[in-house]
């Protein structure tokens, strides 16, 4: 229960982003106040204990597009942070041959060359190219972006300050920009690449949490979207957190709270209070009322704007865009408790090294596309594409010794199920899944001990993703930058004065990013100071 | 040829990489995986195992030996009693630094000196008519440390007496049916111990330790996981950060223990009549002030993406230790140089260990750190810290 009837701010949801924007808003001199309808803080990052001495990452599992200057600015080193390097990806083939990349360049391409030896230099070259247009994109990451619709002079500088920057760019950059952002991953990577485990390896970033095959357009975009993160300036790497990204948003808590700010757990937010189109506090489900002139919800754009608040008091063109938002979550996980450290043949003598980074079961681009052509129908995939760590092999504090906790992220499973329901359906996906692993992993149903299937419907149930979308909205181009959430109401305000919004469904979108968060309260401040 | 420890059969298979540093003439494993970093992370996330083998090691012992030691060693060993182990130096008559080492006192009349580098001639010439042999036992004692957070806990399974051990302290105790002597001593900042043994017994002590290791994903770590650790944790390096006065060309090609931090082990120089080598310089020092004193550099995170990306490079933060001379500036004025840096993991910054003019020292100070980027020179701020720079509860505790 909160301490006080009265603060200066109140951010609604205590997931990373909301825990960061609190963490800065207190920081900068607010009495803020977060509040989170669970037990628990870190929305979708967070660790649990589900099975007796085994630790899940529940939902996310992996880090590295926290954006470095929050690590800085809010002082989580002192807090605990610390990213454990993922230190290798390993792409099992059907054949029992593997793909198995990892720190070492040099190494990579004898690997590489092994598959393909037209594809070694193309990887480095594939590796460049994109890094370059990461360099590119990645001011617009870190900046409030400009609004479209508007004419104000300030508006206007920021789109002319962008033109200057594309401007700047090499063609051959640009070029490859708009071949990402506009087309898919599959035939981007056909540009350099003859290995078909290759080119699956890759694309696979391009179907994470989406709605689209590797073939669809819109698939290079997640995949430029998963590349823009880093683990130490290592472009693209992963990090495990130490203890999961439950141990990291423990840590984002810890630095909030150093801040001044309070968190108040089990406190869920029924509605957002507003007078004369401001913002006044909030009203929690037992029916407290709290006051604060700053509301920032850090939910998602539909709850946001169309549950915490009544959308009759919001402009009709904002409702309609929030409305017609594509949500359409296919993404699942399934977690095992295991007795033992599973092996794919063709390394069983190389002990737990190749399994300390990604596994990435979908061998080919018509595997990946397959999986997808199910879901287009209605249903889950049949052969399901799955990311998954072994992450007790990094983390060894995750599970009893010997014993080991395995994630599996899974497409594609539709929100929607034509002829069912998730209730239903929840054990015939986790046995889908489990008889892909042990396809690989010959022997791997003897090793479990527990299994947790997490449905969309489940994650939105939990987490109120609405149609488990894991990033709080599609990461389609027409719902990106200028258009995130809306066109108009990229830059955290909302129509309400004082409400503003902070979650993954703002600028620069989902993952465990923490811009939005960041950004947010950059312009909750900056209005603060202009009011003054 | 090369020589190899007496762990070579285990390291020699754990070793997937092929890559080898030489340490004293043995080669020892510069990275056993495909990873350094992830060795690196093993310590300071679960225990990693380094062979120390390769260290000299002197037993010094007899009636006077005590009498000997406090005489040679700058850091007075009457305050070590049995069961415990000392970080020393020894020093020059006009107090420069010829080397650091760790003590460990076995009894009243028994001591067993480790150090980077041979010293016997230098000992044995500064024996008098005192009682005291000093052996060089390098080639029948094997050694290796074990580090990290879980070491505590894997190592006292086995050994129960390492519980309770504390900081540099030691104990004599069986690992796999061998005699041990166990110390809670190690150069890489954390919770740690090094495991010292009879040579020819070494594998058992090894495989008993690698057996109660397992399912703890305690992995062997090489020389540049090991390097970055002592950075961190702000340990130096002899040949890195200081060179060994006795083979040094001129006065500024050394240093003394005053400019490398060590004005700790002599508090009560001017209430003690100990008399050691290198006293009456050092207290002359200690009055008249100092060349150099070492210091924390922490680089400034925006200061170095500024630079950076103003060249327009994606900032590098590579964790490969570096031991190379690099420029202090302040003002225009070169004010001190750094000697060893890296970025850390765990600090999440660029750090390095330096030394400036003295009234630079303070904690806070701002100073220039030079970088060449595209054939030119550029200038990253760097703020004076504390050392370590990774400093964990659970290394002392
Ligand atoms: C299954 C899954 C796997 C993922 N894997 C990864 C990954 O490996 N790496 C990665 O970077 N990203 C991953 N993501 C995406 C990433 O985790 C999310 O984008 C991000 O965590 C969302 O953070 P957020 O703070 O914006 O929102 P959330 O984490 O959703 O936080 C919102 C919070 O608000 C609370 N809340 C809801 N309603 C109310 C209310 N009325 N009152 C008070 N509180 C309320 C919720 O309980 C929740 O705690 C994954 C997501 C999912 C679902």
């Amino acid at each position: 229960m909160p301490s006080q009837r009265t603060y200066d701010a109140i951010v609604v949801g205590a997931g990373h982003n909301g825990l960061i924007n609190g963490a800065y808003l207190a920081k900068s001199g607010l009495n803020t106040l977060i509040l989170e309808r669970r037990h628990l803080v870190g929305g979708a990052a967070i660790t649990e204990e589900l099975h007796p001495g085994f630790q899940f990452t529940t939902f996310s599992y992996a880090l590295s597009h926290i954006r470095p200057e929050i690590i800085h600015e809010l002082d989580l080193v002192e807090h605990g942070f610390m990213p454990l390097l993922m230190e290798s990806l390993l792409a099992p083939m059907e054949n029992g041959d593997y793909l198995l990349l990892g720190q070492d360049e040099q190494r990579n391409i004898t690997e590489i060359r092994r598959h393909s030896k037209h594809d070694a230099d193309a990887y480095q070259q594939f590796t460049h190219d994109v890094a370059m247009v990461v360099r590119a994109i990645k001011p617009l990451l870190d900046s409030i972006p400009p609004n479209i619709v508007s004419k104000e002079p300030e508006e206007l500088v920021r789109m002319a300050a962008l033109a200057q920057h594309m401007r700047d760019l090499p063609p051959r950059v640009i070029h490859n920009a708009v071949r990402l952002l506009m087309g898919s991953a599959a035939d981007f990577l056909d540009d350099y690449f003859e290995s078909e485990i290759l080119k699956a390896s890759i694309a696979s970033s391009g179907i994470i949490g989406s709605k689209v095959g590797p073939r669809s357009q819109g698939s290079g975009l997640v995949l430029l979207f998963m590349a823009v993160g880093e683990h130490d300036g290592d472009q693209g790497a992963w990090a495990f957190h130490k203890g999961g990204n439950g141990g990291f948003t423990q840590v984002l808590a810890t630095a909030a709270r150093a801040f001044g700010a309070e968190i108040a757990v089990e406190s869920p937010v029924d509605t957002v209070t507003t007078d004369n189109g401001r913002a006044t506090g909030v009203v929690l489900a037992d029916g407290t009322e709290i006051e604060a002139g700053i509301v920032v919800s850090s939910l998602d754009p539909r709850r946001t704007f169309l549950e915490l608040v009544d959308p009759r008091e919001l402009p009709s063109d904002l409702v309609e865009s929030i409305n017609r938002m594509k949500f359409q979550g296919t993404s699942a996980k399934v977690n095992f408790a295991l007795d033992g450290l599973p092996t794919f043949p063709a390394l069983a003598d190389r002990g737990p090294e190749p399994y300390r980074g990604f596994i990435n079961l979908g061998p080919t681009i018509d595997y990946l596309e397959r999986a997808f052509d199910d879901a287009k129908y209605g249903w889950f995939s049949k052969r399901p594409y799955l990311d998954s760590c072994i992450q007790s092999t990094i983390d060894p504090d995750m599970a009893p010794p010997g014993k080991h906790v395995m994630s599996n992220f899974v497409q594609y499973t539709p929100f929607e199920l034509k002829g069912s329901d998730w209730d239903t359906e929840r054990e015939n996906l986790g046995d889908t899944v489990q008889a892909v692993i042990e396809g690989f992993f010959p022997g791997f149903g003897d090793l479990v001990l527990h299994r947790e299937v997490v449905t969309p419907l489940d994650i939105e149930r939990t987490l109120g993703l609405t149609e488990g979308n894991i990033y709080a909205g599609e990461f389609l181009a027409p719902q990106m930058y200028f258009f995130r959430p809306a066109p108009g109401w990229n830059q955290y305000r909302t129509p309400i004065a004082g409400y503003y919004q902070c979650g993954s469904g703002t600028h620069p979108g989902g993952c465990v990013m923490g811009g939005p968060g960041r950004l947010a309260a950059s312009q909750i401040i900056g209005d603060l100071e202009a009011a003054e | 040829m090369y020589r190899t420890t007496p762990f070579y059969e285990r390291t020699s298979v754990l070793n997937k990489t092929g890559l080898w540093a030489h340490w004293s003439g043995y080669l020892s494993a510069a990275q056993y995986q495909l990873s350094e970093k992830f060795e690196y992370f093993a310590v300071r996330n679960s225990a990693g195992v380094y062979d120390t083998s390769p260290l000299y090691k002197y037993s010094i012992r007899g009636r006077d030996a005590e009498k000997f030691l406090s005489g040679v060693l700058a850091r007075d060993i009457r305050k070590c009693r049995p069961g415990r182990a000392q970080y020393t130096i020894w020093c020059d008559d006009d107090g420069f630094v010829i080397e650091d080492g760790v003590i460990n006192r076995l009894s009243a009349t028994e001591f067993m000196l480790s150090a980077a580098e041979p010293n016997l001639a230098y000992f044995q010439g500064l024996v008098g008519y005192e009682e005291v042999e000093i052996e060089d036992v390098s080639d029948s004692i094997a050694s290796f440390a074990f580090q990290g957070p879980l070491s505590r806990r894997i190592l006292s399974a086995i050994s129960p007496d390492v519980d309770k051990l504390g900081y540099f302290h030691l104990t004599e105790t069986k690992i796999g049916g061998s005699p041990v002597t166990v110390s809670r001593t190690g150069y890489t900042g954390d919770l740690g111990y090094e495991i010292w043994s009879p040579a020819d017994e070494a594998l058992g002590v090894w495989d008993a330790v690698f057996e109660a290791s397992e399912g703890y994903g305690v992995v062997p770590f090489g020389e540049t996981a090991l390097l970055m650790t002592r950075i961190e944790a702000g340990l130096l390096l002899i040949g890195a950060d200081f060179r060994p006065s006795r083979f040094a060309w001129t006065d500024a090609d050394k240093s003394t223990p005053l400019e490398l931090g060590f004005g700790w082990m002599f508090r009560s120089i001017e209430t003690e009549s100990r008399p050691f080598i290198g006293r009456e310089a050092i207290r002359n020092e200690l009055s008249n002030g100092s060349r150099w004193r070492l210091i924390g550099l922490v680089l400034d995170w925006q200061s170095w993406d500024d630079v950076y990306g103003r060249a327009g490079h994606v900032p590098p933060k590579d964790h490969t230790p570096l031991a190379e001379e690099t420029m202090l500036y302040k003002d225009e004025e070169q004010v001190g140089f750094a000697t060893s840096w890296m970025y850390s993991p765990m600090v999440q910054r660029h750090i390095a260990i330096a030394q400036v003019r003295p009234e630079l020292a303070a904690l806070g100070t701002e100073v220039s750190f030079e970088v060449t980027i595209d054939h030119h020179l550029d200038y990253v701020k760097a703020r004076v810290t504390r050392m370590p720079f990774y400093d964990p509860p659970h290394k002392t505790a």
